[in-house]
């Protein structure tokens, strides 16, 4: 059970949040992305082994949808890596 | 030259056994060979699991293509197979799987025979414990899909489960979700996970198959025209046209080293055990709606799965909260477990794929092959195996892994299987 | 008899409380203090256990939880299998018998396999049982297996609980080491949680004849313990195993027998900013023949009992050694009048300060030992020198022995930090920690007081390591794994045959996967790899650490929370009212429970539903909708938000006007159905379907506040905030009329698909005007607080029109009639809009929304599409079972459908269904067929509507 630093909350036990997945790539205009692009934007992952950023959902707690950066070997919580948000 | 090595193989009977007990057991050959390492090979696969082993075998066997190098970085059966609760059926819900499973369960249970080695293959028969209405319309779904295919799914009634299931004494009337009925499917089994492996491993090596431990592929080698060329281990180049990625949780850690990009994701599944007791159940017991299953092994351990956790995970760990909600949910049924100890739990990684259906193919680097995507990959051993080895030999999709290629993603044609049961 | 090993005075029992118990069927007596092991040990019972495999006879080895012989069940209120009988508090009464043995260990008739013990080497059934079949040997196979017996009840009396708790300390482990770390900490005023397995803190000290500053150290545990208890910033736990430690410094404490009488054990989920692991170590057996006779046993066990329970194990002890540690345990066995006839050192040099601890001794140098002379008492052991002369039988009635002592790393190794193999040591010891965690005192490898605390004075450690007797003439099996029967041939053979990596080597031989984990075996193990392998044991490397470090009951870790608090329900107002009605009660969906139907007294099901839908067809009825999703969106950007996440378009509603629509996710599946509303310029009123309430409510949240974040959208969930009675039937308009109420009713003022707000029965209300049914419907939504009295009008006021409460039974059948989709019958994740016929809800005019490029992607395949039909069997009588397929002709192949939905329609008097078929739309008119498995069904395929087709009277 992960201890969560929610934004609003501070760190909380994983059990009050609903993990919301990977951040993925932005999404593409769906009017001008190829059909390669489309299924890649909604098939394809980042799966690092390492860092990777993920939306969590205080949803028993204050509501937030916030991301954190979770190493996937350890389960660290990390800084962002440079460059990102 | 084939038939040579096969006669090397010291057949395994009680005979043998006795023989050797004489001699105080110091003449037993080695289960498969130590030998060096080429530089290149007709296929190298990656990965000494269920999957990879199996793949070897049947390229040897049905294919005739011995000159293959299995590459594991750790030991031979030391991935997911190590870590799995052996369950073994095809009580699936679509076309596109019921054939499929329902091949491979009746290769396991040919398989003691076919390696020669006792897998313990037990067929005990999983009985679902149904709790609510839509989950019962679902498995009877699947009940009249399976029959078509030869697979076998009876409802009985909640008396007859309880008979079945003796310690079965909570989800009475009125429990919080009371048992309604029970499916039982006959073909259901289990097994020896180790058994699988090395039975595998000796009698691929026989066929002269060489498995390599210690040997940790870390990219993949193309060649200018794209193609695949080989791979890079820590013990150096090995070149091969044909690469088979069989390493459940790190496939894309490996096909990234390629350019490659698979629609899969690592996450962790876990399992455990019970102290070892006297006979109790002798059926697998299924409770999709409460979503934990368990079976109870010879050595008298219940061995039980529950629910993965869906963030992703290289690191085989244990959620707290998830654990104890299944040990709460079994107990809801079983409240004589309250008193039955835990023994050891253990986590495992898995790639799922985005539709949760597994993957077979060729991917679009020619001569890569991958096979991932398995969650309850285990009861799919024996198929994955000989499909994905016909693919290689052959190079056109086996007609029960066409379902399972990488281009239903092309049209986001999925294979919703997924959710569809607790059993793994 | 009575307690003939005891000693006349000394140890840590109260020898004013005797408890008497059984064990085997015999009666006995000990004193408050014991163990279930001390005190068999003080009333001379020898042979205590039979082993797994072999069945040879066994007793006690050890003191604690690394016992690998002694299991025990346990009758009565504290029923349980498998203990390590030094593990079990003696208590009056208790009753315990051995596991695995039949009818006793003194004589059990399994016994009959050692005679075959060379036919059943390691991994044997690899080989055999193949021929005829498995299924011929495996019940025999299991009725050996399994140790104890199953429980077949739960306790009948007493509860379990859970706890959380915060520290800023966790220490494991309250030795000398772990009480010194908790002084520290707490005195520099931090919050402490320390916690201990045993029944009273001192650990080692508690065995030993130690001081510190000249004091017996074991006064020093009593002034740490009085200091801890003195500060309020302390948790001070015994009787507690830290069993887990999990990510993000989590670790689980099952504590048994807490201080409340009705709690029989405690579960606590400590979350510690930093670990200290005071976990100690675990002494290791020598590997030689005949190591598992009974008699033969841990020195520091020997120790143990002389000095806490006052038990000489034996009258003529000796001991063989490695290292320094057996001295001290010669010299307390000397002081306290036990014959120690010879002290076995495979060192060939031996420390002085080991020897000035037993002056007088026989103390053989370069000597070990070779066999045991006994079978159920262990009478002579078998001393022989290294240097190869001649060996000589020593008597004795117990031999003492360590092979070292390992830190036991156990929690550490499951924070997944790193140990390394230390040389001196000999044995693995914490490297790397990767969580907040450090480890102190012997569990780091400081194994002796003088290295733990100040002034504390104890002999330096001085192994050279043995990790297995290897000498001319020894004589017996050596064991490895004293549980499972694995001896040093099992791993030898298994290396022979390639198993040679170690994890190979434990599931080939089994060694050390017994309840004990291995705990004084596994090194050997490793050793005797590394020493056939001729490799360095860092490279041998350890088997994976497993949680729990010892078994914990699983009524410890989920039984606070089985049933209801593990799946709590929700309820509306009128539950009780449909209970009391006699509504049979279905799960619903998101916790919910609702009516299925109402019976009458002997009606079967169909009869109930039948008289349920005439009900709504020809007369009126009400049902309690309150479960549906309700969502309240507010704000600027609810339009375009809406025309986002629906498929058609929401933004051109008028207030008081709604809409149905359907949701997509991403990739174009289904997500949801339901009605969206426009209460006023800025406020709507979203439906979702009961079960998807929560999935729609995340994904709402969602796309607002990470795609969106700049969209002004409020959005509250209101499910619970407004109650519904819908009125539904033709005679609807009547009985609100009757009902009273300030809403002109009027088709033309009140049209359907529309929302008015007024007082309804003296309540204040909203009422819209949806129907699920197809037929005339009014939604009455109220507070919760006006609910029940709502319930009670509409009844009263329907009473004349003779007004049925429905359930979800027929509500199923009025939809499937209708043709209405069923989010958990006919969308299963392959079908799109386009295929159930709604191909007017996806929208044309938007150039974008949620799934819109997916399915015209998944379209663009020109793959087989299934596609939502009517099916009438051509047999009007004729029932499909749900989930039937449809196959080609009938035929035994792959199916071409999917039969979704069958009831008995009152108003066709004609068995009806809704299918997914290949190419349906199509195939209206012709005949496709159900294949079941023993006949098939000709169905004739229609339009998937059979009641009022223009919807004339949901309108009306």
């Amino acid at each position: 059970m992960l201890l969560i630093p929610c934004p609003f909350c501070g760190k909380r036990n994983e059990s009050e949040f609903i993990y919301g997945g990977p951040v993925g790539a932005d999404r593409p205009d769906p009017n001008a992305a190829t059909d390669q692009e489309w299924v890649e934007y909604l098939t394809v992952m980042p799966n690092p082994l390492g860092p990777v950023q993920e939306n969590w959902w205080h949803a028993r707690g204050c509501g937030d949808w916030f991301t954190i950066w979770r190493d996937t070997r350890t389960h660290d919580i990390v800084e962002a890596p440079d460059g990102t948000k | 030259m084939m038939i040579n090595i096969i006669t090397i193989m010291q057949k395994y009977s009680v005979f043998s056994l006795a023989r050797n007990a004489l001699s105080g057991h110091r003449n037993w050959p080695q289960a498969w060979r130590s030998p060096p390492l080429k530089d290149s090979y007709d296929v190298v696969v990656i990965g000494a699991g269920g999957h990879g082993l199996a793949t070897a075998y049947y390229l040897a066997k049905e294919f005739g293509i011995t000159n293959v190098a299995v590459l594991e970085r750790g030991w031979p059966g030391g991935g997911n197979i190590a870590r799995n609760t052996v369950t073994i059926r095809s009580n699936y819900m679509r076309d596109e799987s019921i054939p499929f499973y329902v091949k491979s369960v009746a290769m396991y249970e040919g398989l003691t025979d076919d390696l020669n080695f006792n897998m313990m293959h037990s067929k005990r028969t999983m009985v679902d414990v149904v709790q609510t209405w839509p989950k019962l319309r679902e498995l009877r779904r699947r009940q009249l899909t399976m029959d078509i295919y030869g697979s076998t799914y009876e409802q009985i009634t909640t008396e007859e489960v309880r008979k079945r299931i003796p310690a079965l004494t909570g989800g009475g009337p009125d429990a919080r979700l009371p048992v309604i009925c029970g499916m039982v499917h006959t073909d259901a089994g289990v097994n020896r996970h180790d058994a699988v492996a090395w039975g595998y491993a000796r009698a691929a090596d026989a066929r002269g198959v060489e498995i390599h431990q210690q040997t940790a592929v870390q990219s993949l080698l193309r060649g200018a025209d794209g193609k695949i060329e080989g791979v890079e281990t820590n013990r150096g180049v090995v070149k091969a046209a044909k690469v088979v990625v069989a390493v459940s949780g790190h496939t894309t850690t490996l096909t990234e080293t390629a350019g490659l990009k698979l629609p899969l994701r690592t996450m962790n599944l876990t399992a455990f055990v019970s102290e070892p007791v006297k006979p109790l159940v002798d059926v697998i017991v299924n409770c999709p709606d409460s979503g934990f299953y368990f079976s109870q092994s010879d050595k008298g351990e219940m061995v039980i799965g529950g629910a993965p956790d869906m963030g992703q995970s290289f690191r085989r760990d244990i959620k707290q909260h998830v654990f104890e909600d299944t040990v709460a949910a079994m107990l809801s049924l079983f409240p004589s477990f309250k008193k039955l100890k835990l023994m050891r739990q253990w986590g495992g990684h898995l790639d799922i794929a985005h539709d949760a259906s597994p993957i077979m193919d060729q991917t679009d680097v020619p001569g890569l092959f991958v096979t991932a995507g398995w969650w309850g990959g285990y009861k799919a051993i024996p198929a994955g195996g000989l499909t994905l080895a016909h693919l290689v030999a052959k190079g056109a999709p086996h007609p029960l892994m066409a379902p399972f290629t990488l281009s239903r993603f092309r049209h986001l044609d999925f294979v919703m299987e997924a959710g569809t049961t607790t059993a793994r | 008899m009575a307690q003939s090993n005891r000693r006349a005075a000394g140890g840590r029992i109260d020898r004013n409380q005797p408890l008497r118990f059984t064990f085997n069927g015999n009666s006995y007596e000990g004193f408050e203090g014991d163990t279930l092991a001390s005190a068999l040990l003080a009333n001379g019972v020898r042979v205590t256990a039979r082993s797994f495999k072999y069945h040879r006879p066994r007793g006690i080895m050890g003191h604690g939880p690394e016992e690998p012989a002694t299991l025990v069940e346990l009758d009565g209120e504290d029923a349980s299998g498998n203990r390590p009988a030094t593990t079990v508090p003696l208590r009056e009464g208790l009753n315990a018998r051995s596991v695995n043995c039949w009818p006793s260990p003194e004589f059990d008739l399994g016994g009959v396999n050692q005679l075959f013990a060379r036919f059943i080497p390691a991994g044997f059934y690899y080989k055999t049982f193949k021929w005829p079949n498995w299924h011929l040997f495996e019940p025999s196979i299991r009725m050996a297996a399994g140790l104890a017996a199953a429980p077949f009840k739960p306790p009948s009396k007493g509860h379990f609980e859970a706890r959380y708790a915060h520290a800023e300390v966790l220490i494991a482990g309250a030795g000398p080491a772990g009480l010194k770390a908790a002084l520290d900490a707490a005195r520099a005023g931090k919050r402490v949680f320390l916690a201990d397995e045993g029944t009273e803190a001192g650990g080692s000290l508690l065995n030993r004849n130690l001081t510190i500053s000249g004091r017996p150290a074991m006064d020093w545990v009593a002034d740490a313990v009085a200091e801890l208890h003195g500060m309020q910033n302390v948790t001070h736990l015994q009787n507690a195993t830290v069993w887990a430690y999990r990510e993000h410094n989590l670790l689980i404490v099952n504590e048994r027998a807490p201080e409340q009488g009705s709690i029989l054990e405690r579960s606590w989920r400590v979350r510690a900013a930093e670990v200290v692991l005071a976990t100690g170590a675990t002494e290791r057996a020598m590997v030689f023949g005949g190591n598992d006779r009974p008699g033969v046993m841990l020195a520091s066990s020997v120790q143990a009992y002389v000095n806490r329970w006052a038990v000489n194990v034996g009258t003529r002890v000796a001991l063989f050694t490695n290292n320094n540690s057996a001295y001290a345990v010669a010299a307390d066995l000397a002081a306290a009048g036990i014959i120690v006839t010879a002290i076995l050192d495979s060192r060939e040099h031996i420390p002085k300060e080991a020897l000035d601890l037993v002056p007088g001794l026989p103390v053989h140098p370069a000597t070990v030992a070779a066999g045991m002379f006994g079978h159920k008492r262990v009478r002579a052991v078998l001393a022989a020198p290294l240097s190869g002369g001649a060996s000589k039988w020593i008597k004795c009635d117990v031999l003492a022995h360590s092979g070292g002592w390992n830190p036991t790393v156990h929690l550490w190794s499951q924070s997944r930090s790193t140990l390394q193999f230390d040389e001196d040591l000999a044995a693995f010891v914490p490297d790397q920690a990767v969580q907040p965690c450090r480890a102190v005192g012997a569990a780091a490898g400081d194994l002796t007081l003088d290295r733990i605390i100040d002034g504390g004075e104890d002999s330096a450690y001085g192994i050279e390591p043995l990790w297995r007797v290897d000498v001319p003439g020894q004589r017996g099996k050596a064991f490895l794994d004293i549980q499972n029967d694995v001896t040093v041939s099992d791993v030898h053979l298994a290396l022979r045959e390639g198993y040679d990596n170690v994890e190979h080597v434990k599931r080939y031989t089994t060694g050390g996967m017994g309840i004990d984990q291995g705990k004084t075996g596994n090194i050997n193990i490793i050793g005797t790899v590394a020493l056939q392998k001729g490799l360095p044991l860092q490279e041998v490397g350890t088997t994976t650490f497993r949680s729990p470090y010892t078994p914990v009951s699983f009524g410890a870790i989920g039984g606070l929370r089985e049933g209801w608090g593990l799946f709590p329900y929700r309820h509306t107002p009128v539950t009780q009212w449909n209970k009391d009605n006699g509504a049979v009660m279905y799960e619903a969906g998101a916790r919910w429970r609702r009516p299925g139907y109402f019976p009458k007294s002997g009606e079967g099901l169909q009869d109930a539903v039948s008289r349920e839908c005439r009900a709504v067809r020809e007369g009126v009825s009400v049902y309690d909708g309150s479960p549906l999703g309700t969502f309240e969106l507010k704000g600027r950007d609810v339009p375009r938000f809406l025309d986002f996440i629906y498929s058609n378009i929401m933004s051109n509603l008028k207030p008081g006007e709604g809409r149905y629509g359907l949701m997509l996710s991403e990739d174009g599946l289904i997500l949801d159905d339901g009605v969206a509303f426009r209460l006023d310029e800025h406020r709507w009123l979203i439906s979702t379907s009961t079960g998807h309430a929560d999935a729609v409510n995340q994904h709402m949240e969602k796309l607002l506040q990470t795609e969106f974040p700049d969209w002004q959208v409020m959005i509250t969930t209101v499910t619970s905030q407004w109650n519904n009675a819908t009125i539904c039937g033709p005679k609807a308009r009547e009985v609100m009329q009757a009902l009273d109420t300030d809403i002109d009713l009027s088709p033309q003022s009140f049209p359907f698909m529309s929302f008015r707000e007024g007082a309804v029965a003296g309540l204040p209300a909203r009422v819209v005007r949806v129907s699920f049914t197809g037929e005339l419907s009014f939604e009455i939504n109220v507070a919760p607080r006006h609910m029940a009295e709502l319930w009670d009008k509409v009844m009263e006021a329907g009473a004349p029109f003779e007004i049925l409460p429905v359930g979800s039974e027929s509500s199923h059948v009025l939809r499937v009639e209708k043709g209405f989709l069923s989010l958990g019958h006919e969308v299963d994740g392959t079908v799109d809009a386009y295929d159930l016929g709604m191909g007017w809800v996806m929208s044309k005019k938007k150039s974008d929304y949620l799934g819109k490029r997916s399915i015209e992607l998944r379209r663009s395949g020109g793959g087989k599409r299934h596609e939502l039909v009517g099916i009438l069997p051509v047999d009007p009588n004729q029932k499909i079972p749900e989930g039937a397929p449809l196959t080609p002709g009938g035929r035994k192949e792959a199916t071409e459908g999917l039969v979704t939905a069958c009831v008995w329609s009152v108003v066709n008097d004609h068995w009806v269904g809704l299918a997914l078929l290949e190419n349906g739309h199509a195939r209206q008119g012709e005949t496709a067929h159900v294949r079941l498995k023993k006949n098939v069904i000709p169905v004739t395929v229609t339009k998937p509507v059979f009641h009022d087709p223009e919807g004339k009277l949901l309108r009306s």
